[in-house]
Parts: C-alpha cells; structure tokens; sequence
C-alpha cells in the first residue's frame, strides 16, 4: 500500500514528469501525443479489474463489468488510433529532411 | 507474488513514461506507442495474479466477467479504431477518454458502495463512509469520482457534437448560471457522501455529476472542442490517478498523474494559440450569442472563379502558399493537394503549407493527415513562420480553411473570434478559396476575406476542386 508522505511524493514527482515530456513538443506531434496520453490512462482497466475482482454483491458485480469494459475499451482504442496515426510518421519520409519544421 | 505484480506495475510505469518521451520526437514516435503498448499489456497480465482477486469468494464467477468485459470492451474498441477514417480521429479519441472517465467513476462506485454497505452494518449504527475508507481515500475516491464522471459525459457529447450527432449550443436559458448552481449541489452531494452512509446519496451524486458533464459541454463552441477534449484528458487522466491512490495502485498513480500534468500543459498550450484561457472557453460559446447577432460587417460580393482559372493563376505563380482546414479532411482532399503540389513545384513554382496551429480539430491534425498523403515536413509552416511570407505569396490557396484566415480576428473588436492569431492569407497578390457552399465556418462567423478585392471563391468539394486544379495545370 502507498501512503501518507510517499504518495504525495509519488503524486508530485509524476507531475513534474508530465511536465516536463510535453514541454518541448513541435506542434506536429500534439493530436498524437494526445492520443498517446489517452491511451496511458487506459492502466484504469487494471483498477477496474481489481473492482470487479473484488465485487460480491450483484450490484457491484454490474458496476465492475462496466468499469472493465469501459476501461479495455479506453486502452484498446487508445492503442489502436495512436498507432495508427504514428504509422504515418514513417521514417523513410524524413529521412532526408532531418526533423520536422 | 505481490513483490512480482509490485515489480510489474513498476516496469509498465516506467514504459510509459518512456514511451511518452518518445512519442514527443517524429524520430522515435513510433517505437513510443510500442513501449507503452508492452507497458499495458505486462500490468494487465499481471493484474490476473493479483491476491485481491484471487482471494474473492467469487474468484471464478468474477474472472469470468473480467474477461467477457474486456474481450467486448477491446474488442468493439479495436475494431472502431481499425474502421475510422483518419478523419474522424479527434471525436475516436473524445470517446476512448469518455470511457477511461467512465471506467474511474465506475471503480469509485464499487469502493464508495462497499464503504457505505459495510458502514450501515456497523456496529456503532452511525458508521460513516468516510470511517470505512479513511478520509484521505474517502476524499480522493469522491474527487475521482466526480471528475471521472463529468469527463465521461463530457466526453460523449463531444464525441456526438464533432460527429454531428449534436448540433445544439444550448439546452436551457441561462445554462451558465444554472451550471454553476448544479456545479454547487453537485460537491454538496459530494460531500454529503463522505459523511454518510447513505446509498441514496452516492446514486443522486452520481446523476448530478453526469447532467453537469453534458450541461457544461453543451454550450462550447464548435472551434473550442480541441480544448475541451484535451481538458478532458487531463482530467481523466487526474481521476485515474486518484483511483489509483484508492486501490493502492502504483502504476495507475504514475500514468495517471504523467497524464493530468501532460495534458493540463497541453490545454493550456491549445487555448493560447487560439489565445483564449480555459475559463473562457467554457463560459463564452463562440458563435452562439454574439456570432449570430453580428449580421453586419460583411458587404460586398464573393467573387467566384473556375477551376481552370484557378489553376492557370498558380501554375504562373512564383509562390503558392496552401492552407489547409477541416474541409481538406472531410473532402479527403490532402492526396490530391500533395499531387496538385507536385505538378507546380515541377513548373518552377514554389509551394508551402501553412498550418494554424488550431487547423482543423485539433493541433496537429492537418500535419497528420499531410503526412498521410506524404507531404514531406520541410513544406509545412507553422504560423509564425510563414505569416511575414504571405507578402510575396503570389497565390494562397485556402482549402476547408475558414476561421483561422478571418481576417475580423484582427481588425473587429465586436467579433467573437477577436484576438485569435490568424494566418494572415490576405496579404498575399491573390486568394483563392475552396468552399462547398457560402455558409460561415464552424464558429458561424461571417468571414470578410471571402468578400475581399484580392479573394476569389471556387466553389465545389475539395477533393473535385483539387482534380479540376490538377487538370489545369496538368494541361499547360
């Protein structure tokens, strides 16, 4: 379990890391590191299969099942865009063009 | 076992991370998404090992579910993602963040209803939520709780508003006044379930945060929306994060929190370029109040020209400067540009792209869908460095481009889009403008460059358009 000072540490080093990956950004990649970013916090599919793992009652057997499939569904999609949209970034089109504007 | 799921979690944070860091480089963007792919998949395997589910009573019935859920949820999720058109990306990634909001919300249901059951079977008869969990996971799974909601109804309307599933900017009169006193209740109820145990409470708190996503993004405005889902997604990623702390998660506290701060500094990068501030977005709707009052302004005639013109004009230009909007999306119409591109640049002429930095629905989507078509990145401009180059532009083509080359952001203090940088395309000798029909863009604000001396209008979709173009200056 984390708690106490050492999930305020953990909450605030994780910040600044987010912070600092997208500082320096060209333009270009924004809608994929978006999608990118969307598909990380697709991880909520491990805590919905935890919730649903630890149901007991009927009801919270329901509320589980929607949380897993909601959660496969942001990971999944996630994925499946981001890499999609990454493929055009082939590196045979900028290889004689160095980086991007 | 628990040091090795421990050690799972740990290995898929940091491939996260990694991978986030190289999806911000065009080099190394493609391995990034491979990482963070492994990353998912390692924590998802390892979850199945884990002793809390495992330990249930209803291990077998429950992993049973796990699987049906995520084999429906990832399966239905691949297959959209597989089937969309490159297009329609933003309003994919609107709805994939919807349900990541979703899935938070739906874990702090289960915890806050198992608190709240066990406290009305307390011994003490006064047994609160909040004594169940302790408050410091009390606190963090109702803030989950809320903002994984909101975002997940936020997120769907925005997904059917870009869809064009939703065309309404309003559902009541005063709604920001009304949005604000639901906002009130809302945390009220919010707090009411801390000092509860009442089952009631946690359901009416839940619909309240729902109608409160919808009402508030209801009224954005069409051009806001990149915004809005980059928000969102911050947001999501936020309540992921406070979730995580809830089930003592590691791996979701990280790439939750990457996420929140990521994605906070990406809203705010989005609503600078269109320099506007978050709050403003959501309180001001462009193109609902004061668009459709302000009718006047805009006199005079759009003057149109044919393809064959059009395309004689730039194949005689020196410089021919493209500006791409949402039409070039819908009409498909970047292949056929990349080749109209190629044509001219073997005449000897000398062709740009210049991308807004809000250009169709999201930062970088025109780029994306420019690299499709395999234009390669050394044509592409961004704002600042090609508005100086419009003087000596011969020709600028604008193509689905509508309010980011409206001119009134600059000069019309009473226009709604006043102060947004603008590619200023009028500066150029001649404009030449691919339209489908004289409507206003996508704020609804009449643009006076449509109606200016130098600007010619040819009308048509833009992937005919581009072909006719094609022909023109084939046949020279």
């Amino acid at each position: 379990m984390i708690e106490g000072l050492a999930a305020i540490y953990i909450f605030m080093l994780a910040g600044f890391t987010g912070y600092e990956i997208i500082s320096k950004v060209p333009v270009i990649l924004h809608t994929p590191l978006m999608s990118g970013s969307n598909f990380v916090h697709g991880i909520v599919l491990v805590g919905a299969m935890v919730a649903l793992g630890i149901a007991e009652t009927p009801t919270e057997q329901v509320i589980g099942f929607i949380a897993v499939l909601l959660g496969a569904g942001n990971a999944v999609g996630g994925y499946v865009v981001t890499e999609r949209m990454l493929e055009m970034f082939k590196p045979s089109e900028n290889k004689n063009n160095g980086e991007g504007s | 076992m628990e040091t090795l799921i421990q050690a799972a979690y740990l290995i898929a944070a940091a491939l996260f991370i990694l991978g986030l860091k190289q999806m911000s480089s065009p080099v190394t963007a493609r391995r990034g998404i491979l990482w963070a792919g492994a990353g998912m998949v390692l924590a998802t395997l390892a979850t199945f090992m884990a002793p809390q589910i495992l330990d249930s009573d209803q291990v077998s019935t429950n992993i049973i579910l796990i699987l049906i859920a995520i084999a429906l949820g990832g399966g239905y999720a691949w297959y959209s993602g597989k089937k969309v058109a490159m297009t329609d990306m933003p309003q994919m990634i609107a709805m994939y963040n919807g349900m990541g909001g979703g899935a938070a919300a739906a874990i702090a249901a289960v915890e806050l209803l198992k608190a709240s059951n066990e406290a009305a079977h307390d011994v003490t008869g006064t047994a609160t939520v909040a004594d169940m969990l302790g408050a410091d996971v009390a606190i963090l799974g109702i803030l989950g709780a809320i903002i994984g909601t909101i975002s997940f109804s936020g997120s769907i309307i925005a997904w059917a508003k870009l869809d064009g599933r939703l065309n309404r900017s309003k559902l009541l009169p005063m709604q920001h006044m009304i949005n604000a006193l639901l906002a009130v209740v809302t945390v009220g109820f919010a707090a009411a379930i801390y000092f509860t145990n009442s089952i009631d409470t946690i359901i009416v708190f839940y619909v309240l945060a729902l109608v409160l996503g919808v009402f508030i993004t209801v009224p954005v405005g069409g051009a806001d929306m990149p915004v809005i889902i980059s928000l969102f997604n911050a947001l999501t990623g936020l309540a992921v994060g406070f979730e995580g702390y809830v089930l003592g998660n590691a791996a979701m506290i990280i790439a939750g929190i990457v996420v929140g701060s990521a994605g906070s500094l990406l809203t705010q990068l989005m609503a600078k370029a269109m320099n506007r501030s978050v709050a403003n977005v959501f309180f001001a709707g462009v193109g609902t109040d004061a668009a459709a009052a302000s009718g006047d302004g805009t006199e005079g005639v759009m003057k149109e020209i044919q393809a064959q013109d059009a395309g004689i004009l730039m194949a005689f230009a020196s410089q021919v400067v493209i500006i791409p909007g949402y039409g070039m999306a819908v009409a498909q119409a970047q292949h056929k540009i990349w080749e109209l591109t190629q044509i001219l640049t073997e005449k000897g002429v000398s062709v740009k792209f210049a991308i807004h930095p809000v250009a169709g629905r999201m930062p970088g989507h025109m780029n994306v869908l420019l690299a499709e078509a395999g234009v390669p990145y050394d044509m592409i401009y961004d704002m600042e460095d090609i508005n100086a180059d419009f003087k000596n532009t011969t020709v600028a083509l604008v193509i689905g481009a509508n309010d980011v080359v409206n001119p009134s952001a600059k000069t019309d203090s009473s226009s709604p889009l006043f102060g947004m940088p603008i590619l200023d395309a009028i500066d150029s000798d001649n404009v030449i403008v691919i339209k489908r029909g004289r409507g206003t863009g996508f704020s609804g604000v009449e643009n006076p460059l449509f109606f200016a001396d130098n600007t010619k209008m040819l009308f048509g979709d833009g992937q005919k358009a581009a072909s006719e173009l094609i022909q023109a200056a084939k046949e020279l």
